[in-house]
C-alpha cells in the first residue's frame, strides 16, 4: 500500500517553506515530492547566470513568479572583468517571456540588459510589480519608458547603481495618471533633470510608496514639500545633499516635517554626498532608529563617535572613501572610527570600511567588541599596510576577527597578511561564505589552508597573490561545492588549468586572458585571469568574447 | 582596457615581495616581456576642489608623486568613481561663479544669502544688507550705525552702543570685523556674514579701538 499525502496537502505543506534550501532539501525526499514542489516553487535565485541555462530552469520550474539572477563576477565592479565578458540577460529575458506570463519579479545584479529586454519586459507580463537593476548596464532611459508606460501594476523600480544612458528625464511621465502603486522608487543613477511636478504628481498618487532615491540636487522647498507628501517614507536618499546641509540654519517649518520623517528613516544613503561631519552628525543624531547607514569618510571619526552614541539599532555600516587616489588623507578618519562604532553599537553586524591606517590591536578590540559581525570587509587604501604601530603584519589582527566572529558570512582583507592568516580562516572561519583577498599571502599553502578548511565557503576571489597550481589542483573537488573561482594576476598556469578541466567535467574552467590563445604560450605560463564556476548547463557558452577559452570534455581548447 | 598590472613593492620588505612565477620555480617571476607596459593612471583633476568648492591649487602644497596606480584599486566601483568625478568638476563650475554667503543678523528668525560679487564696495554690501534687514530694524539708528561702520569715529559709538555691526568668518574660521581689509581680499576670504549687536562686538576690532583711542 502506497502510503501518501494527498497532492494537495502537500503543495499546501511546501507553501509555507520559503527558503530555497528548504524547498531544496524537500525535492530531494523522493520523486513525487520533487514534483510536487517544483510545480509550487515560486521563486528562484540564480547566483551565477551561466550555472545552468533557461532551458533547464523553465523546464523544472514551470510556474515561477520571480527570478533573481547574478551575473558577473564580483570583481567586474573593478574593471578586473574586460567589457563583453558576458552576463547578457536577453536569452533569459526572451526564454521567459514565453514560458511565465505570470511572472511578477525580475531582480538582476551585474548582467548586461538591453532596451529590447526591458521593452520585452514591459509586454509580456499582465501582473509585473517589481524590477530591480543592480549595478546593470546596457540599457537607457528610453527602455524605462517601457517599463513606466506598460508595467500597469508597478511597486517597484530599483536601478541602483545601474549604468543608464540617460537619454532625457521624459521616461518618468510616461507613468500613467493611474499609476498609484509604487512602492519603491530608485533613480538615483539617473544624470539627467527628471521633471520635478511629474515626480511630486507621482508620489502624491503612490500612498504606499516607503522608499526614495532621487538623482539631483533637489531646491529646499521642494524637497519638503515631496517629503510632507510622503510621510510614510523610510528610505531617503538624496544624490547631492547640498539641499539639506543648510537646512539646519533654518527655523522651522519645515524641520518638524524633517525630523518627524528622521525619526523613521532606518536607512540612509549619503554615501556620494560631500557633507561636512558637523552637518552629518546633525541628521545622524535625528535618526535614532537609523539600521543601515552608508556615508563618505567626510564623517571623520568623530563623527563616527557621534553615531556610535546616537544610533544603538545601527546593524550595517559602510564608509566610503572621498578621495581614493590621493596619496595623503584628506580627512580625519582612521581605525579609531570604527573601533567607537563597534563599541556603541550592539547590533552593528555588517561593516564595510576604507581608511588609511589599522592596526592589530584596533582589529582585536573590534573583534573582542563585537563578535556578532556577519560581514567584515576592510580595504586599506595601501593594500599592503602593516599595522602602522607595530610595522608587522595584520594576520594577528584578522585572525582575531574570524576567531571571535563564529558566524562570519563574508571577508575581505586588506592590509600585509602572510599564510598565518590563511591558516587561522581556514581553522576558524567555518560559516564563511564568501572571502575576498588581494595582495597577500606568501605561497600556496595559504590557498591550500582556505580551499581545504573553510566548510562554507561558496565564492573565493583573489587577486595578485601567490596562489599557483598546487594548491588549487589539490582541492580541485572542493570547487564543485562552491559556487565561484576568480583568481587573477596569480600564479595558476595554462597546464592547471586544463588538468583542472580534465579531472572535473562539472566544472566550467574559463580562461580569461587578452594576450592571444593561451596554447600560443608555455604550458607552465601563468594566465591573466581564471574562472572556474560550477555549472549543469553546457560547458561552452554560446556568447564567449574572442578573449575567454574554455576547455572541452577531451581538453581540446575551444573559443568562439 | 585592463592594461597595467603592476605590484608596488612596499617598504623593502623581502618577504612580502611577490613572486608570481610557479611554485619551486625558483626566483622565475612573471616575464615583463609578457605583460604590458605601466600605464600610469593619474587621475588628478587639474582644479582640486574640496567639497566646500574651496579651490585648492595643487601648486599651494607640494604633495608627494602621485604612485602609479594598480588596475582596480582600491576597490571602489567605477559608477561610485564617476559620481565622485562629475560632483567634484561640478562643484568646481560652480564656485567660480558666484560668492554665495550665508547672512545672519541676531534676532532675525531666517538667514539670507547674498552673491558677493554682486557688489564692488564694501558701500554697496551694506547699502544690501540694510535693505534686505530693514524689516527687522526698528529705528534710524540702527540702519544709520550699520551704514556708516566704514567710519571709524563712528565705529566707536557703534561698538560701544547696542547698535548693529557686520561681522564675518574668514577661511581660518575667526569672526572679524568687516571693513578692515580691501575689498577684494575680503570677498576671497569671507566665508560668512553675522550682522551683530553692537554690545557683543568689543574686543573684535581692537586695532581700530586703539587708533579711535589715540584719535580721541
Amino acid at each position: 500500500m502506497a502510503y501518501s499525502f494527498p497532492e494537495e496537502v502537500l503543495e499546501h505543506v511546501f507553501s509555507f517553506l520559503s527558503s530555497d534550501r528548504d524547498r531544496n532539501a524537500v525535492s530531494l525526499v523522493c520523486k513525487s515530492w520533487y514534483d510536487i514542489e517544483r510545480w509550487c516553487r515560486r521563486r528562484v535565485f540564480v547566483g551565477n547566470c551561466y550555472a545552468v541555462s533557461p532551458e533547464i530552469v523553465i523546464r523544472r520550474f514551470p510556474e515561477l513568479r520571480a527570478v533573481e539572477m547574478k551575473g558577473k563576477p564580483h570583481f567586474a565592479d573593478f574593471n578586473l572583468v574586460p567589457e563583453g565578458w558576458g552576463a547578457c540577460a536577453y536569452p533569459w529575458i526572451a526564454a521567459m517571456a514565453e514560458a511565465y506570463p505570470f511572472l511578477e519579479e525580475i531582480r538582476l545584479k551585474r548582467m548586461v540588459v538591453t532596451d529590447e529586454s526591458l521593452e520585452l519586459i514591459s509586454k509580456s507580463y499582465k501582473n509585473f510589480k517589481v524590477l530591480v537593476l543592480t549595478s546593470c548596464e546596457g540599457f537607457t532611459t528610453d527602455g524605462l519608458a517601457s517599463i513606466a508606460a506598460n508595467c500597469r501594476h508597478l511597486r517597484e523600480l530599483d536601478l541602483r547603481e545601474s549604468e543608464v544612458e540617460d537619454l532625457s528625464g521624459h521616461w518618468l511621465s510616461h507613468f500613467p495618471d493611474s499609476c498609484t502603486s509604487l512602492v519603491s522608487l530608485n533613480m538615483s543613477c539617473l544624470g539627467s533633470e527628471v521633471s520635478f511636478s511629474a515626480l511630486e504628481r507621482l508620489v502624491a498618487r503612490s500612498p504606499n510608496l516607503r522608499t526614495l532615491r532621487l538623482n539631483r540636487a533637489v531646491p529646499l522647498e521642494r524637497l519638503a514639500n515631496l517629503i510632507r507628501r510622503a510621510p510614510q517614507l523610510v528610505e531617503l536618499a538624496c544624490k547631492q545633499l547640498k539641499a539639506l546641509s543648510g537646512f539646519w540654519d533654518v527655523v522651522p517649518s519645515y524641520l518638524p516635517a524633517m525630523y518627524s520623517v528622521c525619526s523613521g528613516i532606518t536607512s540612509l544613503n549619503l554615501s556620494y554626498a560631500a557633507i561636512p561631519s558637523s552637518d552629518l552628525v546633525k541628521l545622524i543624531s535625528q535618526c535614532q532608529n537609523l539600521q543601515r547607514l552608508w556615508v563618505l569618510d567626510y564623517i571623520e571619526d568623530s563623527g563616527l563617535e557621534a553615531l556610535a552614541a546616537s544610533c544603538k539599532d545601527l546593524q550595517e555600516l559602510r564608509v566610503f572613501p572621498s578621495d581614493p587616489f590621493g596619496a595623503e588623507p584628506n580627512v580625519s578618519l582612521t581605525e579609531q572610527g570604527l573601533v567607537s562604532v563597534s563599541e556603541g553599537c550592539p547590533k552593528l553586524e555588517s561593516v564595510l570600511y576604507f581608511c588609511r591606517q589599522m592596526s592589530n590591536a584596533a582589529l582585536i578590540a573590534i573583534a573582542k567588541n563585537r563578535p556578532n559581525f556577519i560581514r567584515f570587509r576592510l580595504c586599506i587604501i595601501d593594500p599592503q599596510a602593516p599595522d602602522y604601530l607595530t610595522l608587522e603584519p595584520l594576520d594577528a589582527g584578522f585572525g582575531a576577527i574570524v576567531e571571535n566572529c563564529k558566524e562570519l558570512r563574508r571577508l575581505s582583507m586588506t592590509g600585509l597578511l602572510t599564510d598565518r592568516v590563511f591558516k587561522y580562516i581556514g581553522s576558524h572561519a567555518k560559516k564563511l561564505e564568501m572571502l575576498s583577498i588581494a595582495f597577500a599571502g606568501d605561497s600556496d599553502l595559504g590557498l591550500h589552508h582556505v580551499l581545504s578548511g573553510c566548510d562554507s565557503l561558496r565564492k573565493l576571489e583573489i587577486r595578485d597573490c601567490p596562489f599557483g597550481d598546487k594548491a588549487l589542483l589539490a582541492n580541485a573537488a572542493k570547487l564543485e561545492t562552491m559556487r565561484s573561482l576568480w583568481m587573477s594576476s596569480c600564479s595558476v598556469s595554462f597546464g592547471a588549468c586544463k588538468l583542472l578541466a580534465q579531472k572535473m567535467p562539472r566544472l566550467n574552467v574559463e580562461v580569461i586572458d587578452e594576450r592571444g590563445p593561451p596554447d600560443s604560450r608555455p604550458e607552465d605560463c601563468s594566465v591573466e585571469r581564471v574562472y572556474v564556476y560550477r555549472t549543469v548547463a553546457s560547458r561552452r557558452r554560446l556568447d564567449m568574447p574572442d578573449f575567454v577559452w574554455t576547455l572541452d570534455e577531451d581538453s581540446s581548447l575551444r573559443y568562439s | 582596457m585592463a592594461d597595467a598590472i603592476m605590484i608596488t613593492k612596499k617598504l623593502g620588505f623581502d618577504e612580502t615581495e611577490l613572486r608570481l612565477g610557479l611554485p619551486g620555480a625558483g626566483d622565475k617571476k612573471r616575464g615583463f616581456d609578457e605583460t604590458v607596459d605601466l600605464k600610469l593612471n593619474l587621475d588628478v583633476p587639474s582644479d582640486h576642489t574640496d567639497f566646500q568648492g574651496n579651490n585648492v591649487n595643487k601648486t599651494d602644497s607640494p604633495k608627494p608623486p602621485a604612485k602609479a596606480q594598480v588596475v582596480g584599486w582600491p576597490p571602489v566601483r567605477s559608477y561610485r568613481k564617476n559620481v565622485m568625478a562629475v560632483q567634484k568638476r561640478s562643484e568646481a563650475e560652480e564656485s567660480g561663479g558666484g560668492v554665495l554667503v550665508k547672512v545672519s543678523m541676531d534676532g532675525a528668525p531666517y538667514l539670507r544669502k547674498v552673491d558677493l560679487k554682486m557688489y564692488k564696495t564694501y558701500q554697496e554690501l551694506s547699502d544690501a544688507l540694510g535693505r534686505m534687514f530693514s524689516s527687522f530694524t526698528t529705528g534710524k539708528c540702527e540702519t544709520q550705525g550699520m551704514l556708516d561702520f566704514m567710519n571709524e569715529g563712528k565705529l566707536m559709538d557703534l561698538l560701544n552702543s547696542s547698535d548693529y555691526v557686520p561681522t564675518y568668518e574668514d577661511k581660518d574660521g575667526d569672526w572679524m570685523l568687516v571693513g578692515d581689509v580691501p575689498w577684494e581680499m575680503f570677498v576671497g576670504s569671507c566665508k560668512r556674514l553675522r550682522v551683530m549687536k553692537g554690545a557683543e562686538t568689543k574686543g573684535l576690532a581692537p586695532r581700530a579701538m586703539e587708533k579711535c583711542k589715540g584719535r580721541m
